[in-house]
């Protein structure tokens, strides 16, 4: 289980003095699936910081956090997505063994050949988390992402961290 | 840093009318985001589906998350017991 007190010392102090509740969601949005899972269509997104080919890594250099997004096409190879996550306040090597740990997109074919889910998007996204202020995330890029997903047609997300 | 960046973009997502559910690594975090669906994996950070290369325990994961689609009493973060079978135990909040 993670705990903050499996974390270093540096993180955990910076974890206890973040002002997580500046940026509680408030009020929480609420939209129950309107169709059964097995005609839904479903996208991944992950903040695990995942890179397709040919796209540039997460900008490591920016003090507060890279907000952008990778768009990963839905016809991806998972195992060619590279982990380009800046934080070291994890182990990095379970998804580096198998990237269906934090964007588990062949469970979900697996899921879509058996007739649970309707349909996968033709694309899915990737954050990478470590945003220390958010501001950019949550005014820009998050809802430029999310207006994406409702032009596909996307009717569930689901959502990973790392 | 990553479960607070989920909730976030959770939400956003779900302000678009989409349903959304999120896995989370860190209770604490997610309880003071409060991100609207989100199941709680009792795992180490980096490991949200639980292990890596095994399908079984990915699965029951991702269909305990599924499972709180249908959900409108949001916040609601319930958590993923890895002991019981495949249906997530836990309370609401």
């Amino acid at each position: 289980m993670a705990k903050y007190e499996e974390m270093s010392l540096s993180v955990r102090l910076f974890m206890r003095n973040y002002p997580f509740s500046r940026y509680r969601v408030d009020p929480v949005p609420c939209y129950p699936l309107s169709r059964p899972l097995r005609q839904a269509r479903i996208a991944l997104v992950t903040t695990a910081g995942l890179c397709p080919p040919g796209l540039p890594d997460f900008n490591h250099q920016l003090r507060l956090g890279d907000p952008s997004w990778r768009e990963i096409p839905g016809t991806i190879e998972t195992a060619s997505l590279t982990e380009s996550h800046r934080s070291q306040s994890f182990d990095h090597q379970g998804v580096a063994a198998d990237r269906n740990l934090a964007f588990p997109l062949d469970r979900f074919r697996e899921l879509e050949r058996a007739g649970i889910v309707g349909q996968l998007n033709h694309r899915h996204f990737s954050f990478m988390g470590s945003i220390v202020g958010p501001r950019p995330l949550i005014e820009e890029t998050a809802p430029a992402v999310a207006q994406m997903l409702r032009e596909d047609g996307v009717d569930a997300v689901f959502l990973t961290p790392l | 840093m990553c479960n607070q960046t989920v909730g976030l973009v959770q939400a956003a997502i779900e302000r678009e009318g989409i349903a959304t559910v999120s896995v989370t690594l860190l209770r604490e975090v997610s309880e003071v985001i409060s991100p609207p669906r989100s199941l709680f994996v009792p795992y180490p950070l980096g490991y949200p589906l639980g292990e890596p290369k095994n399908s079984h325990i990915q699965h029951r994961i991702i269909n305990s998350a599924l499972s709180l689609l249908k959900r409108s009493d949001v916040p609601l973060i319930v958590e993923f017991n890895p002991a019981d079978g495949d249906t997530p135990s836990g309370d609401s909040s």
